[in-house]
């Protein structure tokens, strides 16, 4: 991907499935390899169980909006599929949908799962995967969010060994268990997704 | 120089403890939050400066400005609603002036994301007639905030730094200078800290006197950044704050950019606005929150042979955020193509109680005690349990601001309303409920206060709650309320029977009850955990 000078990226989700720690894995990767980074997160009363997102700018040239405007994105990726569409009209014309399969149900009203997939299998290049069984596979179900940032992984511009060493700089202070775990969904994550 | 990734708030916060801070005071609320966990984390447990959580903003206020008042700087933040709390030492503070340099952080919330309301901080600092600074980005807000404390000292002023929740709770890269030593001690004279009306005349006389130099200070600052595009005269930009990044995103190529006037403090650069209108036919505004700048350039009458675009000719709408396409649309682009997901249903995910809440729990029994009552009303308050307001528990009928509950219902209850029921959490009771509910005491309001206590500030992160547990109890029988009418109950389920019962008879009693219900918030619990494994 190193011929990209940019790259915007949302992330999606729901309060409480580790947005964050993907998007600071992506931002301290890229900083190590001399990106601009500015990363605009939700906090406050969305995060208990509402709709979040994260805008994540990455580029060799100065940032300026903290937001990404509509039609910029170069990526959704979201660790909920309803999540990843609410945001599409972020998405520039071939951009891509990376998301997990697993429907995320605290609303009444949840679409039907099958319509919702085909939603989104009619982005162009979207990448569906069931982060749910490969996260429980890796031995963390609460791995999932590392489960989707592999899937991304080749589409990111920060290399695949600097998003390692930033999962290793994020898990390794949770214990060896974990960073273990999370270091194998990454590994499921992209391989599904290949 | 190496560069740090930090939050805005973040930023902020490291500006001041670089610039020399000394106390820093703080009440949590989203988007200020941060502020005060960061230098909460970098005080070193108190040795490095003083940096704590208060009572409520006014007492924040109070205690930064004492700060300040003994010649060493001081730093209070919170949330725009803050500083409505603040506003009665805040407006004064203009008067005393400061010994050490003083910075207000207020942090505005456009688009309400965590708020009650909208507020633009800028027309306080313009109210007290004070200077403030609003940055643009990360590296600003730490810039600023070492400036804001050099202009502080210099003119003996209060300055404020408004932050925006965009640049709050945005991460980027600041590149940090050294850091220089904290003041000493120099107390102020008594003449100018003493606000007797014949003291107070005098020190509102300098500071009218001020503003001139202020104005002087703004058109040389180097923040406020003038570019004129020479070939180009059709078109004029003022920007201030994240409302100059959206410019820029529109315009990333330099040769193509209109002239462009970036505003960073105020009062405002009366020389250099003078200089962008002269050039330029028309004349648009793009702020963040209210039209500040574009009413004083509109003035009653505008000005003359040109046009003013912004939010009051409608260019950018008054509500809400400003974003990069609303802004893309007032500089006259086409919106970029984009994906669309019309014609699915995108069902809506609010915010809602944790699984397991104890709110949910008290709410439940409340609800039951008062099936039947139609009459009944539920005056709530500001925190996690406002979300009762959505089904399924529909258990809130007024959220207003900190303390309301309390208030409202004895208002209410003097109306005749029956059954009136204020619900109040323990930190938001200590921050404004105490007050009220001292008056409603005094009065035996027929009203059913219920505090829900679990502990903690949870809605922005569980921060510390000064009035929970037995110091709760001991605060509500002080405040003069009858033994008997003081009932504890334990929200969860298997005692749903009996809670009901205790809502059921303090709703029957003719005068005022407080039921306190006492049960842990699962964040807080979650955090005391993972701190006990880490030892
Ligand atoms: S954070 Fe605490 S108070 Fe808020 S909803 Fe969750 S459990 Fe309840």
């Amino acid at each position: 991907m190193s011929e990209m000078r940019k790259q915007d990226i949302i992330l999606a989700g729901v309060g409480g499935q580790g947005i964050l720690s993907i998007a600071f894995v992506i931002d301290s990767a890229a900083l190590r390899e001399g990106l601009s980074v500015k990363q605009a997160e939700v906090h406050g009363m969305a995060q208990r169980g509402g709709a979040v997102t994260s805008h994540l700018r990455l580029s060799r040239d100065r940032v300026w909006s903290d937001l990404i405007p509509r039609g910029e994105a170069d990526l959704i990726l979201s660790v909920e599929p309803l999540e990843a569409l609410r945001y599409l009209d972020f998405l520039k014309p071939g951009g891509r949908v990376v998301t997990s399969s697993t429907p995320f149900i605290n609303i009444p009203d949840y679409p039907d799962k099958a319509a919702l997939l085909a939603r989104i299998k009619a982005v162009p290049g979207s990448v569906i995967v069931d982060s749910e069984t490969l996260a429980k596979q890796a031995g963390s179900s609460r791995a999932q969010n590392t489960v989707m940032l592999g899937a991304a992984s080749r589409f990111l511009l920060p290399g695949e060994d600097g998003l390692r060493e930033s999962i290793r700089l994020l898990f390794g202070k949770r214990g060896d268990k974990i960073l273990e775990a999370n270091l194998k969904a990454f590994e499921a994550g992209k391989q599904a997704a290949a | 120089m190496p560069k740090e990734i930090l939050l805005g708030d973040e930023a902020v916060a490291l500006g001041a403890v670089q610039a020399g801070l000394s106390g820093a005071y703080s009440y949590p609320g989203t988007p200020a939050s941060e502020i005060m966990e960061y230098l909460i984390r970098v005080s070193d447990g108190g040795r490095a400066f003083h940096a704590a959580w208060s009572v409520n903003e006014k007492t924040a206020f109070e205690e930064a400005l004492g700060c300040a008042f003994a010649g060493k700087r001081a730093f209070v933040s919170f949330k725009h609603v803050g500083l409505n709390v603040a506003a009665d030492p805040f407006m004064s503070a203009a008067l005393t002036g400061v010994q050490g340099g003083f910075i207000v952080c207020s942090a505005d919330d456009p688009g309400m994301h965590s708020s009650q309301n909208e507020q633009d901080s800028r027309f306080y600092a313009q109210f007290a007639q004070i200077p403030c600074f609003e940055p643009a980005d990360h590296q600003e807000a730490y810039d600023m905030t070492r400036e804001a404390y050099d202009l502080s000292e210099r003119l003996g002023l209060p300055v404020m730094v408004r932050m925006t929740t965009r640049l709050s709770h945005s991460r980027a890269g600041v590149e940090t200078l050294p850091a220089r030593p904290q003041n000493p001690h120099h107390r102020g004279a008594k003449e100018c800290w003493t606000l007797l009306p014949s003291n107070a005349r005098l020190r509102f006389k300098r500071v009218l006197e001020l503003q001139a130099e202020l104005v002087r200070y703004a058109d040389a600052s180097p923040f406020n950044r003038l570019a004129l595009n020479p070939g180009d005269r059709r078109l004029g930009i003022i920007a201030s704050g994240l409302g100059y990044n959206y410019v820029m995103e529109n315009f990333p190529d330099e040769t193509s950019r209109p002239s462009i006037l970036k505003i960073s403090t105020y009062p405002l650069p009366e020389t250099k606005i003078r200089e962008l209108v002269a050039h330029v036919d028309s004349v648009l505004v793009v702020e963040e929150g209210f039209p500040l700048i574009e009413r004083l350039l509109r003035g009653l009458y505008g000005v003359p042979g040109k046009k003013i675009l912004g939010k009051i000719d409608g260019a950018l709408p008054l509500q809400g955020e400003l974003t990069p396409e609303t802004v893309r649309a007032a500089v006259g682009l086409p919106a970029l193509a984009r994906q669309s997901c019309e014609g699915f249903p995108l069902a809506n995910r609010p915010p809602q109680l944790c699984v397991g809440c104890p709110h949910a729990d008290t709410f439940k029994a409340l609800k039951t005690a008062l099936a039947g009552q139609p009459e009944a009303v539920i005056f709530s308050d500001i925190g996690c349990y406002t979300l009762g307001y959505f089904p399924p528990h529909n258990a809130v009928d007024t959220c207003v601001c900190m303390g309301a509950s309390v208030g409202m219902a004895h208002g209410a209850a003097d109306a005749g309303i029956h059954p009136a029921v204020g619900v109040i959490g323990d930190s938001t009771f200590g921050h404004s409920g105490m007050t009220a509910l001292l008056s409603a005491s005094a009065a035996d309001a027929r009203m059913v206060l219920v505090i829900l206590d679990n502990g903690t500030v949870a809605m922005t992160g569980t921060q510390p709650s000064f009035a929970t547990g037995q110091r709760l109890l001991e605060i509500v029988a002080g405040l003069g309320i009858a033994k008997e009418h003081v009932r504890v109950i334990t929200p969860l389920p298997k005692f749903h029977e009996e809670n009901t019962r205790v809502f059921r008879e303090e709703i029957a009693h003719p005068g005022l009850s407080v039921v306190v219900a006492v049960r842990e918030c699962l964040e807080e619990a979650k955090k005391k955990n993972k701190l006990g494994g880490a030892q």
